[in-house]
This record gives structure tokens, C-alpha cells and sequence, in this order.
């Protein structure tokens, strides 16, 4: 067993664990942030280095450092390696250049994009991005693509992060979806516009970091943030039917796979519950999504900050035997803040 | 007593002058006739208008493009940034051909703000990444209904006869303050961790 610091917070974690999981196991500030990396495909990470780390101890029977930076996704621990992520200024600052990198031929078309408001890129770019460009030259544009009567491809978006590609291989099964052309002419493509009829090419549009894959079904229904996030679950006979509803007045506008706190896909869903089960009558409800306090989602939906405030208190320990009414959860600054 | 500023009233016998009761209507009536001679504080609207700052914050108008287009691309900033939650809207996708009609490939297909809801904070105007919403110096209109106060498109986007000047509003520095705020609020209201 390994023991690994990372931020000078020491884990013992089992072989084979990269940094990056090592880091999600401690939690917190300490978790680089990572675009390609999806904790539930196999080999997919290494391609956008938003995740670099500094390794100061390499080991304990090796101690030399790394001479550079390292993706904490591809990199193994060793026994007493030291890392540092948030407190070395070196790496913050090559991250707000890779941050920049990314950021070179992605459009400035948040206000039109239907991925604004849950869009990885967005947060990445708030977190560690400069708020202006440096970049003179033209933006690479393409036309937009249907891939399927479902997806839409905007290739002017794609980041080129591969997770779509992961998911094509390994949840698909044959292989009709990749990136073709190399370096700055990379782009994402079905092989002369195939059609992906997989019963769960739809996963691709939950795995995309950016809003280069997007529901046709949901296209410009509405915002991400006029919408309520609702979990529910049917019997499908395909997939586990675990999803996250997205209503808007009491009508389903889209349906999604359930992420997690780091916006990888729980378990993936069948085309048929995403794209055809769109009444609330086909569903279990479970009860809201937990959606962080920070978040736009959560904006003027009173129920959420709620939700927030009472999973605080279970997290902080405080008594929550008694019911916990708007006023009190709402207005209570020490759960909200 | 809780203020402590309570006054005891005193009973006293009223004097001979006071209660000759001709001295003070007289001090009345002098006080009524000095203000017949003074300026008016009040103006006759609607014939005499107020004037009012260039930078008024009135009704709001959708802008349009120097080429007659829709600057509006619905994105929503200005709903989620209204705190009186006075804007709604629903958007749809640009059909080939009217590219003319809507900057955007995404345009609102209906956009609706209630007046007697909005505080004109102008926060809108401030959140827009379009420069597509701006607040001007016209007074909204009086109404007999509620309904009627819920303005559309049809009265909220500028005729393309008519435009509306907001160069007053967007000076060379505002537009070089939203530049720089802009990503910063953008991120702010877009900012998501589920």
C-alpha cells in the first residue's frame, strides 16, 4: 500500500491508483480539475493536461523530482511520492495556460450553446482562465453535423478530450466513431456521416465536457437553468433507468444520465429512455437532484437551497431529527454560506 | 416611554390673546397668502416634463443590429439576472432565410417582461452579452389592465423605422467596463458544479 502526499495531506491508497483518483480520495481543494478524464471509461485521460501536477519526491527510494509536470491521470502513485497541485504557483500557472490552449479555437457562443450553465469548460475557464484572449488569428470553424436524428455535432466546440470516442468503442459495439486528420486539423467524425444507431450512442452527449455533442430532442428548448433537475427511475429491461428529468412547468424537456460531483456519468442510459420516455407518467420520481448551493441551477429555486441546507446539516452533524421548513433552511446563514 | 421622546401635555389656561381667537386666524391666513406668491414645486405633466438624466432607466427596448437584425439570442442572462423575475422567455432555432430577421442562429421567439413586476434595476442591461437589451429614457405607458403591462416583442423590439438611440447609454467606456466584466459575470451566473 502506498502512502502518497498530496498539498502535504498523506493517503494510503492501493497499487495502481493514479494521482488523480488519490486526490478524489482525499476530496476537496486538493482534486485537479480534469476534462478527458472520466472515471468510467477504461484508458481515456491524458489528452487535455488540465489535470498536471507537480511531482517534488518522485519516491521513497527515488526521491529525485519529475523534471516536469505530470498528468495526475496517467501517473501512478508510488510509495512517498510528493505532490503538489494548489500550492505550487508554477502549476496554477501552466494550468491557466492549458486553460488558454483550450480555449484558442472554442467560439465565444456560451449565450447560444444549450451546454451553458453544466458546461465543464465554463467552470474550468471561471476557476483557472484569464477573462481576456491574446489570440489574433482566425478561430477554425466547421458546419454543424447531425449525427443520427438525435446528436448534433458542433465541431467549432470539441476540445478534442476523446471521451466520446472511449464511449463509442467501449459501450458501442462496433467502432463507427472517431477522430480523424491530425494536430490542429483533429476533428471528431462518424466516417463519412454514419449513423450511430447503438442503443447507447446517446451516452456521448453526457460524457462531452463541452457542448460539442448536444441532445437534438432538447435543442434550444430551453436553458440549463429554467429547468428543475429531478431524479427518477423506470424498469428498463436495457439499462438500469436510472436518470435525472429535466422539467421546466411540469413538462419533461430532456432526459439525462445521473453525474456526479465531478460530472462523469454514473451509469449510462439506453436511447430509449432518453430520448422517448418524455412524460413525467413513465417515471418514479425520486425527489430533486442535489444541485450545489453555487450553482446556476440551483437559482431561483427555493427547494434546492433547501435540499442544500439539509444536507449541510448531515454533513456537519448538526440535529436535523426536526423538519426542516423553507424559512428556516433558506434564511439560517450558516447554511447558506 | 420606549423612545423616551414622549412630550407631557400641559393643560394651562389659554391667554387673552389666544383666547381672542382673531390673532391667530390672522397668523393663519398670513402664512396661506405667502404661499400663493411662492414658486410651485409641482409641474403640469403630462403638457411640462421633468427633465431627466440621459442615462434615465425607463422602458426597455431589444436592439437591433446596423443591418435591421434581432441582437437577442435568448440566452437567459437577463431572466436568471432579474431579481424581481420579470422576464421570461422561450427561444427557437433560425430557419435558412432569416438570417436576416436574427443575428443569431438562436433567437427568442417570444420574449415578455412585466412592468408592474420589473424595478428597472437596469441589471439586465448590465448582464446581456448581446448589447442586445437596453433600459431607455421613456416612461412606461399607463394601462387600465394588469395584462396589458406584460410588454412582448411587439413592443419591446425597436421598429426598424423608428430605432431607438442608446448611444448615450453605451459610451466608449461602458463598453470597455463590460468587456472586461463580461466574462466574469457570465462565469458568475453560468458557474455549475452538480
Amino acid at each position: 500500500m502506498p502512502k502518497v502526499t498530496i498539498d502535504d495531506i498523506e493517503i494510503e491508497v492501493p497499487d495502481g491508483t493514479t494521482i488523480l483518483q488519490a486526490a478524489r480520495m482525499i476530496g476537496g481543494e486538493v482534486v485537479p480539475p480534469a476534462m478527458c478524464y472520466h472515471s468510467k471509461l477504461k484508458t481515456s485521460g491524458g489528452y487535455c493536461r488540465t489535470c498536471i501536477v507537480k511531482v517534488e519526491k518522485g519516491s521513497e527510494k527515488d526521491p529525485r523530482p519529475m523534471p516536469k509536470p505530470v498528468p495526475s491521470c496517467r501517473t501512478t502513485v508510488m510509495d512517498g511520492m510528493v505532490v503538489r497541485n494548489k500550492t505550487a504557483p508554477d502549476i496554477v500557472e501552466a494550468r491557466a495556460g492549458i486553460v488558454e490552449f483550450l480555449l484558442i479555437n472554442h467560439p465565444l457562443d456560451c449565450p447560444v450553446c444549450d451546454q451553458a450553465g453544466e458546461c465543464d469548460l465554463q467552470d474550468l475557464a471561471y476557476e483557472h482562465g484569464k477573462s481576456h484572449s491574446r489570440y489574433d488569428f482566425q478561430r477554425r470553424t466547421f458546419e454543424k453535423i447531425d449525427i443520427g436524428e438525435h446528436i448534433k455535432l458542433h465541431m467549432t466546440r470539441c476540445i478534442l478530450c476523446y471521451r466520446c470516442v472511449k464511449t463509442a468503442e467501449q459501450i458501442t459495439d462496433g467502432r463507427v466513431h472517431g477522430v480523424i486528420y491530425r494536430g490542429d486539423a483533429a476533428e471528431i467524425s462518424t466516417y463519412i456521416q454514419n449513423v450511430i444507431d447503438n442503443d447507447f450512442s446517446g451516452n456521448v452527449i453526457d460524457v462531452c465536457p463541452v457542448g460539442a455533442l448536444t441532445d437534438r430532442t432538447f435543442r434550444f428548448k430551453s436553458r440549463v437553468w429554467f429547468t428543475k433537475p429531478v431524479d427518477a427511475h423506470r424498469d428498463c429491461p436495457k439499462c438500469s433507468g436510472q436518470v435525472r428529468l429535466w422539467e421546466k412547468g411540469g413538462e419533461v424537456l430532456r432526459v439525462t444520465a445521473r453525474k456526479d460531483k465531478y460530472g462523469e456519468v454514473e451509469s449510462f442510459i439506453c436511447n430509449e429512455c432518453r430520448y422517448d420516455k418524455k412524460n413525467a407518467s413513465d417515471w418514479v420520481i425520486e425527489g430533486p437532484s442535489k444541485v450545489d448551493r453555487h450553482s446556476v441551477i440551483g437559482a431561483n429555486h427555493y427547494e434546492n437551497s433547501v435540499l442544500s441546507a439539509t444536507d449541510d446539516r448531515q454533513q456537519t452533524g448538526l440535529p436535523h431529527g426536526k423538519k426542516v421548513e423553507l424559512g428556516e433552511g433558506a434564511l439560517n446563514p450558516n447554511n447558506i454560506y | 416611554m420606549l423612545t423616551n421622546r414622549s412630550k407631557v401635555v400641559s393643560k394651562k389656561e389659554m391667554s387673552l390673546s389666544e383666547r381672542l381667537y382673531l390673532p391667530a386666524i390672522a397668523s393663519g391666513l398670513s402664512i396661506t397668502f405667502k404661499h400663493i406668491f411662492k414658486k410651485v414645486p409641482t409641474i403640469r405633466y403630462p403638457e411640462q416634463k421633468r427633465e431627466i438624466a440621459s442615462v434615465y432607466r425607463g422602458q426597455h427596448v431589444l436592439k437591433r443590429d446596423e443591418n435591421g437584425a434581432e441582437r437577442c439570442t435568448a440566452c437567459g442572462l437577463c431572466a436568471v439576472a432579474c431579481p424581481a423575475e420579470a422576464i421570461t422567455m422561450d427561444a427557437a432555432e433560425r430557419k435558412k432565410g432569416e438570417e436576416g430577421l436574427y443575428r443569431e442562429e438562436k433567437y427568442a421567439s417570444v420574449y415578455e417582461i412585466n412592468m408592474l413586476r420589473c424595478i428597472f434595476c437596469g441589471l439586465c442591461e448590465e448582464a446581456c452579452p448581446k448589447e442586445a437589451i437596453f433600459l431607455t429614457n421613456r416612461i412606461v405607458d399607463t394601462e387600465y389592465g394588469r395584462n396589458s403591462f406584460i410588454y412582448g416583442k411587439d413592443k419591446l423590439v425597436e421598429k426598424i423605422d423608428a430605432r431607438i438611440d442608446v448611444s448615450e447609454r453605451q459610451t466608449e467606456k461602458t463598453i470597455e467596463f463590460k468587456k472586461i466584466s463580461l466574462a466574469i459575470i457570465i462565469c458568475l451566473l453560468l458557474k455549475l458544479r452538480i
